[in-house]
């Protein structure tokens, strides 16, 4: 019977069905499957198989929204019991997103997210016209690896080099990486901002926070 | 004689056209759009609106937005800098300008881009000047060398300087409209000549879905107030920020755009106003909003439709390409646009010399783009009977003797009908190889060069290039911003 619970767990996320993933995330506490199992054997299993649809060009952006909606909906009733049991997961890592202030663009900083979340991560997603200081706020609370700032126009991209100084005035900026990203930003302007990565595209961005928290894929 | 026949493009069909338009009114009855700018909201009131400060959200009556589309004029006339010369913005009158607002020029030297500076601007206005089929300039370019607080107004004190074009232009910052009306009444001898002669128009952008920001609002109002016509650029993207289906993202325009032109009527009828826009079809793989693809113009050709259907003057990002350089992709997406907007009957054109999704300027393929339009401006012309008869009476003598290349027929009518190209190439073979067998890129850089070398830039007289000074340097301190960066000296 498990093997047949994890497998449908894995379609629910290929699918990206919310509902059924919730669903099979409630039957796995009902029936006493350490919540950890059920994301190892079941739903990661399941967003790797996106991973590698988007990979092969079968998957486009709105399955990937859909499979990271449903991979969301499981982990958000898994989570909680997981982080009471004091266990946890080895997850890739752990991002604060947003679009920096003043900005309201956030069509990239959800493909963004949503492919983070696909991709393993645990996405704090702060919207758009995020406040400066609270990014870093956020930060640290969730004990983040990654801020990921998006902006969409040249006014409000200089946000992101603030952002940079806003860390090291704190002295925290050895304990966050930092990735922008956004239509006028290039790898040029995270350089000069002294920013750790850019990420071109959404795909482009997982690619690099991956590579940034030392696990890329080869 | 009979008449010759302008070719025309109408992609909508006059039951799907009243369908989209019937949808739109009711969505913008029932759901309404979301004005973020407390003034227009209490504007909407006013005008007997239900307008809810919680949700922004401002519901439009059928009997509102047919009252304003009945003030909104059909036709604007624009003049150049003199106000001598004039430029009919309605019907089907097309003219082209650069695509606004990059933030990177192609360096053709490196082929790579770079980030733009002052004098990039000043190049970019000259050779538009120069441009015969570049009718309006536009503040193509926001440079780096300049805070970015005051980088609005400082592109238009630049257009205004080096080229005689009207501007298509706009606001970074609520605070930027002020100054940059000055500018434009400094021009015109004050605010009420202006507005008897508009110099300019500003682009403004509501925030998909159904949303027009704070600064988007602000500019609607004041321009309205002033006399300046707005350029209305919904810009849906299919299955990100608009539905999926061109027919249903259609809809959304519209009502993005009645919402736009609605606030503007509210705040002065007949205030002059551009059904406009830059929408894409968003691509699924890459999250990126390819100008070049065939759906989005397909977007534009038809909501172009649309705004005529419903009596306004048209607008449209077209005649660009998502290529990151002067290779192939570049001439067919910017070639096909350009022709595909010309039949549309699309009165203004923002596009000529961009590349990347909107967001490079390439000063050699606003020579190539030039060009272009020129072809579809022959296109649009049609085919006209020149004489009565046609051709009959050239073959009465006709024998073994007989060409045209010695007919007084042809020394007539040949540069009439016939455009012979600038930078496309039309050598024999051997011919371009001799000459080193160069692309039409290259071709177009020597062309830049030539322009820019033998024509002087048509500065204003020393009065007014001072005015403009003084208010450009006013709103820089008001800034806390103490020197500008210098001007090329001509």
């Amino acid at each position: 019977m498990t093997p047949d619970l994890f497998s449908a767990m894995a379609k629910a996320v290929v699918d990206g069905d919310p509902e059924t993933a919730a669903g099979l995330a409630r039957t796995a506490l009902e029936t006493r499957i350490p919540p950890a199992e059920a994301l190892e054997k079941g739903f990661i299993p399941g967003i790797q198989t996106v991973g590698e649809l988007w990979e092969s060009g079968d998957y486009f952006l709105p399955e990937l929204i859909a499979s990271a909606g449903a991979m969301k909906a499981a982990t958000a009733i898994l989570r909680p019991v997981l982080e009471a049991s004091g266990s946890s997961v080895a997850g890739t890592g752990t991002v604060v997103i947003g679009t920096v202030e003043g900005d309201i663009h956030d069509i990239g900083k959800n493909l963004v997210s949503a492919m983070l979340t696909a991709n393993g991560f645990k996405v704090v997603d702060l919207g758009a016209d995020v406040k400066l200081p609270d990014f870093i706020e956020a930060a640290e609370k969730s004990s983040a690896d990654l801020i990921c700032l998006s902006a969409l126009l040249t006014t409000t991209m200089l946000g992101q080099r603030r952002l940079i100084e806003l860390l090291t005035d704190r002295g925290l900026r050895g304990r966050f990486k930092v990735l922008v990203g956004g239509a006028p930003t290039s790898r040029k302007w995270a350089q000069e901002i002294g920013a750790d990565g850019y990420g071109e595209s959404a795909p482009a961005a997982v690619r690099e926070a991956l590579a940034l928290l030392g696990k890329a894929k080869s | 004689m009979i008449p010759g026949r302008r070719p025309k493009l109408d992609l909508l069909s006059p039951a799907l056209i009243d369908q989209i338009l019937e949808e739109a009114f009711l969505v913008l009855e029932r759901t309404g759009v979301s004005f973020e700018n407390p003034e227009a909201r209490e504007l909407f009131r006013q005008a007997g609106q239900a307008a809810d400060d919680g949700t922004q959200r401002v519901r439009l009556t059928p009997r509102l937005v047919e009252r304003c589309l009945a003030t909104a004029p059909a036709v604007i006339d624009l003049f150049d800098r003199s106000g001598e010369k004039s430029f009919r913005v309605g019907g089907d009158e097309v003219h082209f300008d650069p695509g606004s607002s990059g933030t990177r020029i192609l360096d053709h030297q490196t082929l790579r881009e770079r980030k733009p500076v002052t004098s990039d601007l000043v190049s970019i206005a000259r050779l538009t000047d120069v441009l015969a089929h570049l009718h309006f300039q536009s503040t193509a370019l926001v440079p780096s060398d300049i805070p970015g607080e005051i980088a609005d107004a400082y592109r238009l004190f630049l257009a205004l300087l080096f080229s005689s074009k009207p501007v298509v232009t706009g606001t970074f910052r609520v605070a930027g409209f002020g100054p940059m009306r000055d500018l434009l009444s400094a021009v015109r001898g004050g605010v009420e000549a202006l507005r008897a002669k508009p110099l300019a128009i500003f682009d403004a952008c509501p925030s998909p879905p159904l949303r027009w920001s704070r600064l988007t609002s602000q500019s609607l109002i004041d321009c309205a107030r002033a006399g300046i016509p707005s350029e209305l650029i919904s810009m849906g993207m299919t299955g990100a920020t608009s539905p999926a289906t061109i027919s249903g993202t259609l809809v959304q325009h519209v009502v993005e755009n009645l919402a736009g032109l609605c606030l503007t009527q509210i705040v002065r009828p007949g205030a002059p106003v551009i059904f406009g826009g830059s929408p894409s079809s968003f691509d699924m793989r890459q999250g990126t909003t390819p100008m070049g693809a065939m759906e989005t113009m397909m977007i534009d050709c038809a909501y172009a439709q649309l705004g005529k259907r419903l009596g306004l003057p048209t607008h449209a990002y077209m005649a660009l390409s998502d290529a990151k350089t002067n290779d192939a992709q570049a001439g067919f997406e910017t070639g096909i646009g350009a022709v595909l907007a010309a039949l549309a009957g699309i009165n203004v054109i923002s596009g000529p010399g961009m590349l990347d999704y909107e967001s490079t300027i390439s000063l050699e393929k606003m020579v190539i783009d030039d060009e272009i339009c020129a072809l579809a401006y022959r296109l649009i012309s049609g085919i006209v009977p020149r004489e009565d008869p046609l051709a009959a009476h050239l073959f009465e003598e006709f024998g073994p003797e007989t060409d045209f290349l010695k007919s007084a027929h042809t020394r007539k009518w040949y540069r009439i009908e016939h455009l012979l190209p600038g930078v496309a190439d039309r050598d024999p073979y051997d011919a371009w190889e001799a000459k080193g067998g160069r692309t039409i890129a290259d071709r177009a850089a020597d062309r830049v060069k030539d322009l820019l070398a033998k024509n002087p830039p048509p500065l204003p007289d020393f009065a007014l290039a001072a005015e403009l000074r003084r208010i450009i340097e006013a709103d820089a301190r008001a800034n806390g911003i103490s020197g500008l960066p210098d001007l090329p000296v001509f």
